[in-house]
């Protein structure tokens, strides 16, 4: 096994791309990762009372930047943002549109139902005729992991899933994905659908510029197609409390697998 | 009712997944009163008849040129037939990188709701009700699925496998073989190494250990207990782990039964992915250390002198047994 584990260094290669390049990037809204998780009526719905909202960080972190770097290496590629969500998604968008992105657009619609968020995204992406449509590999509030494959069904159009490494090629896309227990290479001419995660690029924060060109870059809303739901929740519970840590001695450490072995039974 | 397992295999080898997933659709038979058969693509050595003894009536398998290699669109499409050909009303994945794929698509594809990451058997005796965890752990949620066909990606680990009498009938199954349009080029697995989402215990470093020169304690201690190693996310982000071992709200979620953490603090977005754990060990210098809080057992001490005479204690053990 390799004990040093190279940085990617994929953003800074010349990548040679085919021009006029269509991006569509899928933007979602969740709580942050500090967010007190709590549920109101009834335990139905999740109380957004005092929380903080980011961009999915598969969204924002793997996708948008992996796409932003597209455009930088070929001024000539269009990246159109869109998120499915009422209008409290806006100020997500527009801090996605801070980091990049030419145009945003908003579907109106209440995004509780995966099936029915994922139809309206490939409704609005079949008319808009992407190569490429990024997505993050789950969003952290309901991991559900669904959306890119969806869209690819209801497109017919060829995904990979799990991305750590983009690469084009002309017409042509080469692409790492995780596997179970390694990775694989693999290579699908555009159109293509890609779900994102680490590794696919690094972390940027917006800069001032970006900052203030967010505010005139264009925002549609667009009414939602009308699609049944699949599925409702039902309710939401918390996990139960810990009944406490019991210590053990730092000089005792065999009395811990002792403990492990005959009151755990876990080794 | 007929359920339809989809059966995963790993390098033609039959993962611990594909059992927890067997006997999950064995026993939702056995809950609805109608039969389980699986379907299994690609060339394998497996004496797939065994699948009978988790629960399994009839297994398909179906190999043709679009069976070698991974393709998402392709696999999906086969299923469809399979359904079609079948008349399965619910659908049982695992929910691995593979099932996350494609179970997505089979539900847009056949118009049957989806629940992924799901831990429990659903309720049936009103309407169909599946609990699954969200919030990377944080909180479960029951979600109904309202369709009358269903699909369920079961979470690995959740699920207990139990073996039974039985044989399953395998039969061959002719399917269509769809275009292929991501092609495999090449594949590089890090051979040895137990599988984190379907270890049974797991050992993970932080930014306590310093530096990749030190994980030899880590991976020692890893391989004495048969266990996969994970790290936290700072870990992976200066590469002295590979990215596939960050586990966390924004890595991998783990349900192991045992998860070791040695020098790491125990942040929120970490615990996100761990929490699910049965039972939790925690190796940490500072007796502050927010990990404490979430941990079954804990020593407060250097991990750079409590984990060397771990691993001796381990290896008394091993002698003994
Ligand atoms: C949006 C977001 C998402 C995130 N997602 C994740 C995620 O998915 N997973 C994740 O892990 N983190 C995630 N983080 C980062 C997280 O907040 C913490 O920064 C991170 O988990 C800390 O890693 P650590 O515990 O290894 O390092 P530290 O916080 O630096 O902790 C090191 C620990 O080691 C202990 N230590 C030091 N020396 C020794 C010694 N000799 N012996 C024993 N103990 C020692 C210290 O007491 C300390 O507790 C996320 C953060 C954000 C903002």
């Amino acid at each position: 096994m390799q004990t040093i584990f190279a940085t990617p260094e994929q953003g800074k290669e010349p990548t040679q791309q085919k021009s006029d390049m269509k991006i569509l990037v899928c933007i979602s809204k969740t709580p942050d990762t500090t967010a007190k998780i709590a549920f109101t009526d009834n335990n139905t719905k999740f109380s957004g009372d005092g929380v903080q909202w980011i961009i999915n960080p598969y969204d924002e972190w793997y996708s948008l930047v992996r796409a932003i770097e597209l455009k930088e290496a070929d001024p000539s590629v269009t990246i159109h943002l869109i998120t499915v969500g009422g209008a409290d998604c806006e100020p997500i968008i527009r801090k996605a549109l801070a980091l990049g992105g030419d145009e945003a657009f908003r579907i109106q619609c209440e995004e509780n139902d995966s099936y029915v968020v994922a139809m309206q995204i490939a409704s609005f992406a079949k008319s808009g005729q992407y190569d490429l449509i990024f997505t993050g590999k789950e969003t952290i509030d309901y991991n559900g992991s669904s959306i890119g494959a969806m869209v690819s069904a209801a497109l017919d159009l060829p995904f990979v899933s799990h991305a750590t490494k983009f690469q084009l090629n002309g017409n042509n896309a080469l692409v790492t994905r995780e596997i179970e227990g390694g990775e694989e290479i693999c290579s699908a001419a555009l159109p293509l659908i890609v779900s994102c995660q680490k590794g696919m690029a690094e972390q940027r924060i917006p800069n001032m510029k970006g900052i203030m060109g967010a505010r005139t870059k264009p925002l549609k809303t667009i009414e939602a197609e009308s699609h049944q739901a699949q599925t409702s929740i039902s309710n939401f519970d918390l996990p139960p409390a810990k009944a406490g840590v019991k210590l053990i001695s730092p000089e005792q450490p065999e009395e811990l697998i002792r403990l492990l072995q005959e009151e755990a039974k876990a080794i | 009712m007929n359920i339809l397992v989809y059966i995963e295999l790993n390098e033609g080898k039959l993962k611990k997944a594909a059992f927890e997933a067997a006997c999950y659709g064995g026993d939702l038979a056995k809950q609805t009163g109608s039969t389980a058969n699986a379907i299994v693509f690609g060339e394998t050595n497996e004496d797939l008849s065994t699948l009978g003894a988790y629960g399994i009536s009839n297994v398909y398998h179906v190999i043709n040129s679009a069976t070698y290699s991974f393709d998402a669109r392709a696999f999906s499409k086969m299923i469809a037939e399979v359904v079609q050909k079948q008349s399965s009303d619910i659908l049982i994945f695992s929910n691995t990188i593979t099932g996350k794929s494609i179970a997505p698509q089979l539900s847009v594809m056949l118009k049957a709701g989806l629940v992924t990451g799901a831990i429990e058997l659903p309720k049936t005796s009103n309407g169909f009700t599946v609990k699954k965890s969200v919030f990377s752990g944080k909180a479960f949620s029951e979600i109904n699925i309202l369709t009358e066909k269903k699909i369920i990606a079961l979470q690995p680990n959740s699920y207990n496998v139990s073996k039974g009498e039985g044989s399953a009938q395998v039969q061959s199954m002719e399917t269509s073989s769809p275009e292929v349009k991501v092609k495999v080029e090449s594949v590089q697995k890090v051979s040895g190494e137990v599988s984190l989402t379907e270890a049974d215990i797991v050992v993970s470093g932080g930014r306590g250990l310093k530096g990749p020169e030190n994980w030899g304690l880590v991976t020692e201690l890893a391989q004495l207990l048969g266990a996969a190693t994970a790290c936290s996310r700072p870990v992976a982000d200066v590469h002295w782990r590979p990215h596939h071992e960050h586990v966390g709200q924004t890595g991998i979620a783990i349900a192991p039964n045992l998860y070791i953490a040695i020098g790491i603090s125990g942040a929120i977005q970490h615990l996100a992915g761990v929490n699910r754990s049965k039972t939790i060990v925690v190796i940490n210098k500072d007796p502050e250390a927010p990990f404490f809080k979430a941990a079954d057992y804990g020593i407060v001490g250097d991990a750079f002198e409590v984990v060397p005479k771990m691993i001796e204690a381990v290896k008394k053990i091993k002698q003994q047994a």
